[in-house]
C-alpha cells in the first residue's frame, strides 16, 4: 500500500464541452506537494473509484485543476461532482513535461482533443517566461469547435503562433479544416534548436513525432504523453506497462526516443 | 552484520526445538506440509507437520506427491504456493473512507496485517525470488508498506536444494541448489540432520536456542557435495543465452502464433510464479454508501481486463498477452528492475493447465531468431 | 523531410521538369474570399500557393458550404485537371489574400503529353499528394478526438 487520497473540494466546475468538464480543486486541509506540468494525481470519486488524471492547472495556493472526460463510470462520476463536493486525491506522480529542457530553446506545443488540458500549465508556463525560452508555438487539433477546449484563453496567448485546426467545421468556424500537422508548416522554429511537447490520441501522437523528427527536431527533445491502465501510480501493480517503461514511473511523458519502438509494436 | 560462527548441526529434536522456539517466540511459523494433496505452505504449530518423507513428482502440467525412501523433509521442490501469498497476500485492504451526512469525506489507511513470520523451508530459488520482490515492492520511489512491513519482520530459515525436480531450471537462470545471502540461516538436510549455516545476528540468536554442536569439515564436505550433485541434476534449463536480447529481438516472432494456440490465458502461471507481482484495485462499498473500501488483490497480465483503456483492452489477443508475460518476466524486467524476473522454480511448468513449457517456449524463440538469423545472412 | 514539405512542386519534382512547369506559370494574387473555382466547373486551370490560405469545400443547400480541409502554403489547389473528365471534384475559396503560381491546364496537359518523361514526374506528384490527402482523410475519418481515442493520461 503506497498513498492514501487526502480530500479536496471542488470550489468550481466549468463545463469545457458536452463530454468534458474542468473541477477547480482547494485542499480541505494540508495540500498535497506541488505538481510539475504533466504529472498526474490519481482521483478518487466516492465509491466508484480511482483513475490518473493529469494537472489542467497548478496554483500557488495548493489549488488543483483536473479536466476530466466522461468515458468510463469513474470519470462519468467526477464529471457529475458539484461545486462543494470532496474527492480524494492523491500524487503528484510521474514524469511531467519537464519544460526547463526547452530553455533557450524554440516550443512546439501539439494538442489533440482532450490533450490540451494537460498541456495547459506547460503552455502558460513558458509563455509565462519570454526571456528564457525561444518562440514558443500552439498547435491545436480538434474534432469540431464544440470540442474545443478553452477557445477564448488561447486567443489571448501571446505565442509566436497559435494554430487551430478541426476535422470537422460547424457553419460559424471560419478557421483551417486538416489533420493538426499541416499546421506545423506554418509554426515558426528552428527544428534543431527545438523541443516538442505532444499530447493527444496514440496515433496524432505518432503522426505528430515522426512529422517533427523528419524536420529535424531530434528524437530526444520530442515530449509526448502516454496513457495505459493505471491502477496504484507507484510502480507496484504493473498493469501501465509498455515494453520496457514502466509509464507511471518513466512516464506519463517520456522522450519519443524511448516511446517510438515501444508504440510501433502493436499490441504491446 | 556480525555473522562468522562456523556451521553447526542439528538433529530431527534440533528442528523440533528450532520450530519450538519460534513459537516460543510468538512468530508465525510458515514452512512445507501436506495438504489437499500437494505439499503446500501453511502455519505449523511444530516440526511434527512438515512433509517427512514425502517427494513429488514433476511434469509439464503435472504434480503428484510421492513416498520417499528416506524420512527427507525437504527433498520435494516447489509447490502451487510461494513466500508471496504471505509477502504480498491475494487481498489486501489499502485504505477506507467515510463520508458525513454533511459531505465531508475522510480517507484512513488501512492498518496492514504485519505478522511475526519466520518461513522454514525457503528454497534458493524462492530467496532470490522474495530478493526480487524486494527490489520491485520496496525498491523505487514508492515503498509498499504492508509489503515492507511484514518483510522487515520475517525471519527466513533457507534450506537448501539437494533434491531438484523435473521442472527445475534454477542454474540456467544464474542461481543455483545453494542458499544466496539474505537467509537469517540456512539448512542442508543430509541423511536426517541438518547443517545450520547463519546469515544473520537474528539467526545466531536462534540458533543459540537450540541444541546443536559444531558440524566439523566433514559434514560441511557432505553438505557442499549433496548441493553440488543437485546442481547437475536440474530437470530442465534455459537456452545459454542472453535472454534479454532475445526477447527485445522477438516481439514479432511467429512462436507466439503456436503457443497462443496452446494458452488458455488463464493466469496460473502468473498465481504461482514467485515474482509475479502485479495487483489490480477494487471499490467496495457498504449499504449506505457512505462507507467505501479500497482493496488491492492480485491481477494477472493474462486477464484482459489487465489492460484496459477506455474503449478496450490494449492486449486483446492471447498472442499479446503471453508475449508480455514472457517478455516482461525475462526481459523488460531487467529494465524495470534491473534483473530478470524469472528464478527457474518451474511452478509455471507444472502448473500450466495446458503444459506449456517457459524453458521449451524459449528455447523456440531462440531457434527462431537464428533461423531468422540465417535467412538474412 | 515532412510529406507536407516533400510533397511540394519544388521538392517533389526533378529540377528540370520544376523548371519547365515555372516556366508556364503566372503570377496571380487574390484577395480574401475569392472563389477560385466551383465544384462542377470544368478544371482549366491549378494553382501552388505562395501565401495565404484555400479551403476546399462543398456544395450543400440551405447551409454555408462545409470546409472539407485546408490548404496552406506550398500545396497544390487543384488535381482534378489532371484527369478527365476534366471537372472540379470541389470548391475552392480563398481564405486570406493569397498570392499563387497559376498554370493553364490545357498547356501543361499538352507538355504531358509531347514530354512522356514530364508527363510521368507530373503524374507521380500529383499521385502521391492525392495519396496524402487520402490518408489526412482517413485519419480524420477515424475520429480519433471521439469518446474514445483521446489519448495522454486524462
Amino acid at each position: 500500500m503506497t498513498g492514501v487520497p487526502v480530500p479536496y473540494r471542488v470550489v468550481a466546475r466549468r463545463p469545457e464541452t458536452a463530454d468534458t468538464v474542468t473541477l477547480r480543486l482547494e485542499p480541505v486541509g494540508a495540500a498535497l506537494e506541488d505538481f510539475a506540468p504533466g504529472q498526474f494525481a490519481m482521483v478518487h470519486c466516492f465509491g466508484r473509484g480511482e483513475i490518473p488524471v493529469s494537472v489542467s492547472s497548478v496554483q500557488a495556493t495548493g489549488g488543483l485543476a483536473h479536466t476530466i472526460r466522461a468515458v468510463g463510470a469513474v470519470s462519468a462520476g467526477l464529471c457529475e461532482t458539484q461545486a462543494g463536493d470532496v474527492l480524494g486525491v492523491r500524487g503528484p506522480y510521474g514524469v511531467g513535461w519537464e519544460p526547463e529542457r526547452a530553455r533557450g530553446r524554440d516550443v512546439v506545443v501539439v494538442a489533440g482533443g482532450i490533450g490540451l488540458a494537460p498541456l495547459r500549465p506547460l503552455i502558460l508556463r513558458v509563455l509565462a517566461e519570454p526571456v528564457t525560452y525561444g518562440r514558443v508555438n500552439v498547435l491545436i487539433g480538434a474534432r469540431t469547435p464544440a470540442d474545443l477546449m478553452s477557445r477564448k484563453e488561447i486567443e489571448r496567448w501571446p505565442a509566436a503562433y497559435t494554430g487551430v485546426t478541426v476535422d470537422r467545421p460547424d457553419q460559424e468556424w471560419r478557421g483551417d479544416v486538416g489533420l493538426v500537422t499541416t499546421l506545423l508548416d506554418r509554426a515558426e522554429f528552428t527544428p534543431t534548436n527545438t523541443v516538442a511537447f505532444v499530447c493527444g490520441p496514440e496515433p496524432m501522437i505518432r503522426a505528430t513525432a515522426r512529422d517533427l523528427a523528419s524536420r529535424g527536431v531530434p528524437r530526444e527533445r520530442i515530449r509526448v504523453s502516454l496513457e495505459r491502465n493505471m491502477r496504484c501510480a507507484t510502480g507496484h501493480c504493473g498493469h501501465c506497462q509498455l515494453g520496457p517503461l514502466l509509464l507511471c514511473q518513466a512516464g506519463p511523458v517520456v522522450d519519443w526516443a524511448d516511446a517510438e519502438h515501444p508504440l510501433s509494436v502493436r499490441e504491446l | 552484520m556480525s555473522v562468522t560462527a562456523a556451521p553447526a548441526m542439528i538433529d530431527r529434536a534440533g528442528l523440533d526445538a528450532l520450530v519450538a522456539a519460534l513459537v516460543a517466540q510468538g512468530r508465525t511459523v510458515i514452512g512445507p506440509t501436506v495438504r489437499d494433496g500437494a505439499i503446500v505452505l501453511a502455519e505449523l504449530d511444530s516440526a511434527e507437520a512438515l512433509p517427512f518423507g514425502w517427494g513429488v513428482e514433476l511434469d509439464a502440467g503435472r504434480y503428484r506427491l510421492a513416498r520417499r525412501d528416506d524420512g527427507a523433509a525437504f527433498a520435494h521442490s516447489a509447490g502451487p504456493q510461494s513466500w508471496k501469498n504471505f509477502l504480498h497476500p491475494a487481498r489486501e485492504r489499502l485504505w477506507s473512507a467515510e463520508r458525513t451526512p454533511e459531505g465531508d469525506v475522510s480517507f484512513t489507511a488501512a492498518e496492514p496485517a504485519v505478522p511475526s513470520y519466520a518461513f522454514l523451508g525457503v528454497r534458493p530459488c524462492d530467496l532470490r525470488a522474495i530478493a526480487i520482490q524486494d527490489r520491485v515492492l520496496t525498491g523505487g520511489r514508492h515503498t509498499d508498506s504492508g509489503y515492507a512491513g511484514r518483510r522487515e519482520r520475517a525471519l527466513l530459515i533457507a534450506v537448501e536444494c539437494t533434491e531438484p525436480g523435473a521442472t527445475c531450471f534454477c542454474v540456467s537462470t544464474g542461481g543455483g541448489p545453494a542458499a544466496d545471502p539474505g537467509y537469517d540461516l540456512a539448512l542442508t538436510e543430509t541423511d536426517g540432520r541438518f547443517l545450520v549455516r547463519v546469515g544473520s545476528d537474528e539467526g545466531a540468536a536462534l540458533l543459540d536456542r537450540v541444541p546443536h554442536r559444531d558440524a566439523g569439515p566433514d559434514a560441511e564436505e557432505t553438505a557442499r557435495d549433496a548441493v553440488d550433485a543437485a546442481r547437475e541434476r536440474m530437470g530442465r534449463a534455459l537456452p545459454p543465452v542472453d535472454l534479454r536480447t532475445l526477447m527485445g529481438a522477438s516481439l514479432a516472432a511467429e512462436r507466439w502464433d503456436d503457443v497462443a494456440a496452446r494458452c488458455l490465458t488463464c493466469g496460473n502461471c502468473t498465481m504461482v510464479c514467485p515474482t509475479c507481482f502485479c495487483t489490480t484495485t477494487e471499490e467496495v462499498t457498504d449499504l449506505t454508501g457512505d462507507h467505501t473500501e479500497r482493496w488491492q488483490r492480485w491481477d494477472s497480465c493474462f486477464d484482459l481486463d489487465f489492460s484496459y483503456l477506455h474503449g478496450g483492452p490494449v492486449r486483446s489477443s492471447p498472442y499479446s498477452r503471453y508475449r508480455q508475460w514472457l517478455t516482461h518476466k525475462l526481459g523488460t524486467w531487467h529494465d524495470q528492475f534491473g534483473t530478470s524476473g524469472c528464478v527457474g522454480c518451474g511452478r509455471c511448468i507444472a502448473w500450466c493447465p495446458a503444459g506449456i513449457d517457459i524453458t521449451e517456449e524459449v528455447a523456440a524463440l531462440d531457434a527462431e531468431r537464428t533461423a531468422r538469423g540465417t535467412e538474412t545472412d | 523531410m515532412p510529406p507536407s514539405i516533400a510533397l511540394r512542386m519544388n521538392h517533389a519534382l526533378p529540377a528540370e521538369h520544376r523548371d519547365r512547369l515555372l516556366r508556364v506559370a503566372r503570377e496571380a494574387h487574390f484577395p480574401q474570399d475569392t472563389r477560385l473555382f466551383e465544384e462542377g466547373g470544368h478544371a482549366d486551370r491549378f494553382w501552388i500557393l505562395r501565401d495565404g490560405t484555400a479551403a476546399l469545400d462543398l456544395h450543400v443547400p440551405g447551409r454555408r458550404a462545409p470546409v472539407v480541409e485546408t490548404l496552406g502554403v506550398g500545396d497544390l489547389v487543384g488535381w482534378s485537371w489532371l484527369y478527365e473528365p476534366y471537372v472540379w471534384q470541389l470548391g475552392a475559396r480563398t481564405e486570406t489574400p493569397v498570392r499563387a503560381f497559376e498554370f493553364d491546364a490545357v498547356a501543361v496537359r499538352l507538355m504531358c503529353l509531347n514530354d512522356p518523361e514530364f508527363g510521368r514526374a507530373v503524374e507521380h506528384w500529383v499521385g502521391r499528394v492525392l495519396a496524402h490527402r487520402l490518408q489526412a482523410a482517413r485519419t480524420r475519418l477515424l475520429d480519433l478526438y471521439g469518446p474514445y481515442g483521446s489519448g495522454g493520461v486524462r
